[in-house]
């Protein structure tokens, strides 16, 4: 478990700045949720913490982003090896459609290839338990992971993050392409996370955010307006805009 | 009250299904017209070539002048299967690379040349292709060869396999690119054991149908493996292939060598028939996988 810490973190998109100077910490043990209207910059924050932000064409980075005090954007770091410890989860789940259940649970093993195939198979079983997949699944690992439902697809999306033992769990609304229950499965999934992992989870949902993290971030117009305990930013926050925001006044 | 409101809005119904019918009658009309010249051609090599389909046609090379009846044109099949092997060899790796190339790396001026060419070459008439190989490679070597001839429908296959899977690896989700990148996984190995994979269907029907192309191609051959009447299977020798059979038969004046050519060519129509067939039905395999 690591701490992850953006710091006068920008980001741009070609020639438009979306982040201007975050400054923000995520501890080990908790979650931490980001919060914010649609196009505020949470995606692009949650994906400047893993280097994802600069796989998109013409994205530029300024700033840094400290992972237990390395800076992960320093020269001399591979954003290979900073994915593997701080894995993503993304909007929509993504399985590999070419790959079986159970391929897909170890798809970041087998890709990443340092673990010896005997101990695939135990490795993937562990990651599906984890992400409380392991029971509706064990009978069909041979089949593709396509078939499984939207909500079965994104604890598999889970699982396969997991598989390769990060430190740090990123979540990019992780349930906004499901259904209520399925919601519900992926938010205690989070809660027992967070007892092994660092969580930092962006979500548009404000309940959620309030039922699932410890500390909150909330975001507008690509800067950051008030960062506290999940407790007070929704009971009673400094700032008036994060109070018009979370009481439903706008966004 | 409702019978009332009801009836203009039938009559405007009415009118509406008038036009849909007119304007379906004539799309089935454009339908079928586009459809009787291929099924005259169709029907017209298999009405001429079917009665030259026997045994010794395939296992006989050419018979002398006497009796042309008794031989076949093995020799013509064999050395269409070398010339066209030899170019799917060279191809393939060619073609799927530029188009990983492109469509994975590919920024800038660079890429935007090695596209042009690709597209220059898809619309460069055969011969020319033909006419390049011959002045590098025959003169060169100082002779004809199926090696000249597979270079020579390289030129023209390469360019349909890079751009047919270009297209296709664009068409795998960039989310997939993500979810591997963010395991972890160096981009390289993304490519190869995702991003392929999950176009592999698509590919392989860029593959048939550039060798559809190449089976099918004349006047390159004929500047290049020249043709030749037994059966070779050395790469640096004159080859015979398919095509050239039916344009050298076509144009002698025995009655039994025009039955060949027809031969010839309905067993071209039906290759790639089935080549063609054969990919519709992985591509449509490969819509379902993605969706």
């Amino acid at each position: 478990m690591r701490r992850v810490e953006a710091a006068g973190l920008s980001a741009w998109f070609g020639p438009n700045q979306v982040l201007h100077e975050v400054n923000v910490a995520a501890e080990p043990g908790t979650v931490t949720a980001i919060i914010g209207p649609s196009g505020c910059g949470k995606s692009t924050l949650i994906r400047c913490l893993n280097r994802m932000h600069e796989e998109v064409r013409g994205a530029r980075v300024q700033g840094k982003v400290l992972f237990d005090g390395m800076d992960i954007y320093a020269a001399d770091v591979d954003p290979v090896e900073i994915r593997r410890r701080i894995g993503m989860v993304f909007q929509r789940p993504n399985p590999f459609p070419t790959m079986s259940i159970l391929d897909n649970a170890v798809a970041g093993l087998k890709l990443g290839g340092t673990v010896p195939r005997a101990e695939l198979a135990e490795r993937a079983e562990r990651a599906l338990r984890s992400a409380g997949l392991w029971e509706e699944v064990k009978d069909r690992l041979r089949e593709p992971g396509g078939r499984l439902s939207g909500g079965q697809q994104q604890r598999l999306c889970i699982a396969r993050a997991l598989a390769v033992e990060p430190e740090v769990v990123l979540m990019d609304e992780p349930a906004s392409a499901l259904d209520p229950a399925s919601t519900l499965r992926i938010e205690e999934l989070v809660q027992e996370l967070k007892e092994r992992y660092t969580v930092v989870i962006v979500t548009h949902n404000m309940q959620q955010a309030a039922r699932v993290s410890d500390w909150t971030l909330f975001m507008l117009y690509g800067e950051l307006v008030e960062f506290g305990p999940t407790s007070k930013m929704f009971t009673k926050p400094d700032d008036q805009r994060t109070e018009d925001y979370v009481t439903g006044r706008f966004g | 009250m409702i019978a009332e409101t009801s009836r203009p809005v039938f009559r405007v119904a009415g009118r509406r299904r008038v036009k849909d019918r007119a304007f379906t009658v004539f799309l089935w009309a454009c339908a079928i017209m586009a459809m009787i010249p291929l099924a005259f051609i169709t029907f017209y090599v298999v009405s001429r070539g079917y009665r030259a389909l026997s045994v010794s046609f395939f296992t006989k090379v050419p018979a002398g002048p006497l009796d042309p009846q008794a031989g076949g044109i093995a020799q013509a099949f064999i050395g269409s299967g070398l010339i066209v092997g030899l170019a799917a060899l060279f191809s393939i790796p060619l073609g799927i690379s530029t188009a990983v190339y492109l469509a994975e790396y590919g920024r800038g001026r660079f890429a935007g040349a090695v596209r042009l060419v690709a597209e220059v070459l898809l619309s460069t008439p055969s011969i020319v292709a033909g006419a390049f190989i011959w002045a590098v490679v025959v003169i060169a070597m100082k002779r004809f060869s199926a090696l000249a001839g597979a270079l020579s429908l390289t030129v023209l296959m390469w360019p349909v396999i890079a751009r047919a899977t270009e297209e296709v690896l664009r068409l795998v989700p960039q989310e997939l690119r993500e979810a591997a990148l963010a395991l972890g996984v160096p981009r390289w190995k993304v490519i190869v054991r995702v991003v392929v994979p999950t176009a592999g269907a698509g590919i392989v029907t860029a593959v048939m149908l550039a060798v559809a192309r190449g089976l099918g191609e004349t006047a390159p051959i004929l500047l290049t493996a020249l043709g030749n009447d037994f059966i070779n299977t050395n790469p640096l020798q004159p080859t015979d292939a398919v095509p050239l059979r039916v344009y050298a038969y076509a144009r002698t004046p025995v009655e039994a060598l025009h039955s060949f050519a027809w031969g010839g060519a309905l067993m071209l129509l039906v290759t790639v028939l089935v080549l063609s067939i054969g990919a519709r039905a992985l591509s449509s395999r490969q819509q379902k996988r993605i969706a």
